[in-house]
């Protein structure tokens, strides 16, 4: 038992790296979630991931299949896309989700052209999916870089971010900062969902971000321990995923999100404000 | 330092090149009460919002001399099932003060509990925010602007869905403020406590109809005239170049013509 759970990880240097690159990058991601999750952006990561897959196959196009180009690539298109639909729904009434959804399809429509033109389907499965198993020295550089600069950027603008989500006309009445922090905050999940992208590829990377924020909501109804229980249930779903794959010959990226989905699962069933709990309402109430 | 707070010269607010605030001019002078009256749609919130510098003016200037702003605002984009408790929302009331980074000190959650003492919210503080009442969820938004700290205050009906008892107590707090010298405007739909506790009211209707002591302006007549004006835009409204309100002043159409507006007919 205890073999195989850590066996894995004592022997072979590439699940060592796996799971060093996989944990670091929930450790990141997980809080990044949890406030797309509150600011109702889930499925912001989700049209994010597709928008940085031309900047990848245009990098991929040039270079081959070469993490720092691609990440470079990536980031760059991410930002654009951010940009642009976040400064059509500051200063136009178009709402942010169908400005995002126009940016991001016209890149992804971009994107599998220029993938189709040069590579073979199989390279884009791999921009897809990508591949846990093969983390060289640059992707786990590129993740703890990541990783540092989503928590610095956290720890500065924490108490804006919060106020944002919270009251953001309140926020403009008293300061100029709302814009900026929107931009800064679009700018870390480009960077997560690009650190992931070597790992689990453009589309599973936002499923290590969200999965676990959506999860860790039905445990807590405070954000600091929200994102730390989503933390936790990263890891869990990193370790988890792991073994599942070395044990059963699994594809990794796709076991590690599916442990996130399962623990998703429970938590909506059985979490202290998931679905049982209000079922099982107890009739008893206090007076005052 | 001036006396005057806010000077308005020929301000003209709106949407979409349909005015809300037309060829609004006067001064409010710093330690002045001034309730801000008129029917719904009659441009009350958005002078709210074009002196706290939301809205940018059509045509005309607001000009304001203040340290620092408090706007209670009508409708607020609070999301109520965003996890915070009272005390964050409330807290957010020391921003100008503390700013992004700065650390809240102990006498700073001393005047937080008193501020909730005085809107009677003693004892909420961990409340989750989507458990409060309406009227509880603007009680706390009034302490919030108490901790503010400001010296020009915009009260947009800040007494919705309040009960009697609270908003006597509230009144005490903004008589308070203006002992104090600081300025404040208040949008209020209640004529009684308009006239029981404020020297100065603005009557509008999108046009300015009345401005000056209470007494003056509250008048069967005045009141009248605020009723009758047209809320809804008029597409076939004409454009306005002709300064009805203020003959004898220059007029700024001709100064900004780009910014021309439509103007409903008037009463």
């Amino acid at each position: 038992m205890f073999e195989d759970l850590i066996g894995p990880f004592l022997h072979y240097g590439f699940m060592q790296r796996a799971l060093l690159g996989s944990l670091v990058l929930s450790v990141s991601c997980a809080p990044v979630g949890v406030f797309l999750m509150l600011r109702r952006m889930s499925l912001t990561g989700d049209a994010m991931a597709h928008a940085i897959l031309p900047g990848a196959a245009v990098s991929f196009v040039l270079f081959g299949f070469q993490i720092i180009p691609m990440t470079i690539g990536g980031l760059i298109v991410g930002l654009l896309v951010a940009l642009g639909s976040g400064l059509v729904s500051r200063f136009t009434v178009q709402k942010e989700d169908a400005s995002m959804a126009a940016f991001y399809l016209i890149s992804l429509a971009v994107g599998v052209l220029l993938v189709s033109w040069k590579g073979s389907s199989v390279d884009l499965m791999h921009v897809l999916f990508g591949s846990v198993l093969a983390l060289n020295d640059a992707a786990l550089t590129l993740i703890a870089a990541v990783a540092v600069i989503t928590f610095l950027a956290l720890a500065i603008f924490w108490r804006a971010l919060v106020a944002e989500c919270l009251d953001p006309l309140f926020l403009r009445s008293v300061s100029r900062i709302g814009t900026p922090v929107h931009l800064i905050f679009l700018t870390l999940v480009v960077l997560n969902l690009v650190g992931g992208f070597q790992a689990l590829g453009t589309l599973l990377s936002v499923g290590l971000m969200m999965l676990p924020a959506a999860a860790s909501r039905f445990w807590t109804n405070e954000v600091r321990a929200m994102c730390a229980i989503a933390i936790i249930i990263a890891a869990f779903s990193v370790l988890g995923g792991l073994l599942l794959s070395y044990h059963a010959s699994l594809p990794s990226g796709p076991a590690i999100i599916l442990t996130a989905g399962v623990i998703y699962a429970l938590s909506a069933l059985a979490g202290r404000r998931g679905m049982l709990s209000s079922a099982l309402m107890s009739r008893r109430h206090k007076t005052a | 330092m001036s006396n005057t707070c806010l000077e308005f010269k020929n301000l003209t607010l709106g949407y979409h090149g349909h005015a809300a605030i037309h060829h609004l001019s006067g001064e409010v002078q710093r330690g002045s009460l001034t309730a801000v009256v008129g029917a719904n749609g009659s441009g009350k919130s958005t002078l709210m919002k074009g002196i706290a510098g939301i809205l940018k003016p059509i045509s005309g200037t607001c000009v304001t001399r203040y340290q620092r702003l408090a706007y209670l605002s009508q409708q607020s984009e609070i999301d109520r099932t965003f996890p915070a408790r009272v005390i964050d929302l409330v807290s957010l009331g020391y921003w100008q003060k503390r700013g992004l980074l700065g650390r809240l000190t102990s006498r700073d959650r001393a005047g937080l509990s008193g501020c909730l003492g005085a809107v009677g919210l003693t004892g909420f503080e961990k409340r989750p925010l989507d458990s409060l009442s309406g009227g509880q969820m603007q009680r706390a938004l009034f302490a919030r602007t108490m901790l503010q700290d400001a010296d020009l205050i915009l009260l947009d009906e800040p007494f919705n869905a309040v009960d009697a008892r609270t908003i006597a107590d509230l009144m005490k707090v903004i008589k308070g403020w203006v002992s104090e010298g600081r300025t404040v405007l208040c949008v209020l739909h209640d004529h009684a406590l308009v006239r029981e506790h404020f020297l100065q009211t603005l009557l509008i209707a999108r046009n300015p109809v009345a401005w000056g002591a209470t007494a003056e302006v509250m008048t069967f007549e005045n009141l009248r005239r605020a009723r009758s004006f047209q809320e809804a835009w008029d597409e076939q409204a004409g454009w306005c170049d002709e300064n009805t309100e203020q003959p004898g002043q220059p007029h700024v159409h001709r100064d900004h013509l780009p910014y021309q507006h439509k103007v409903v007919g008037h009463v």
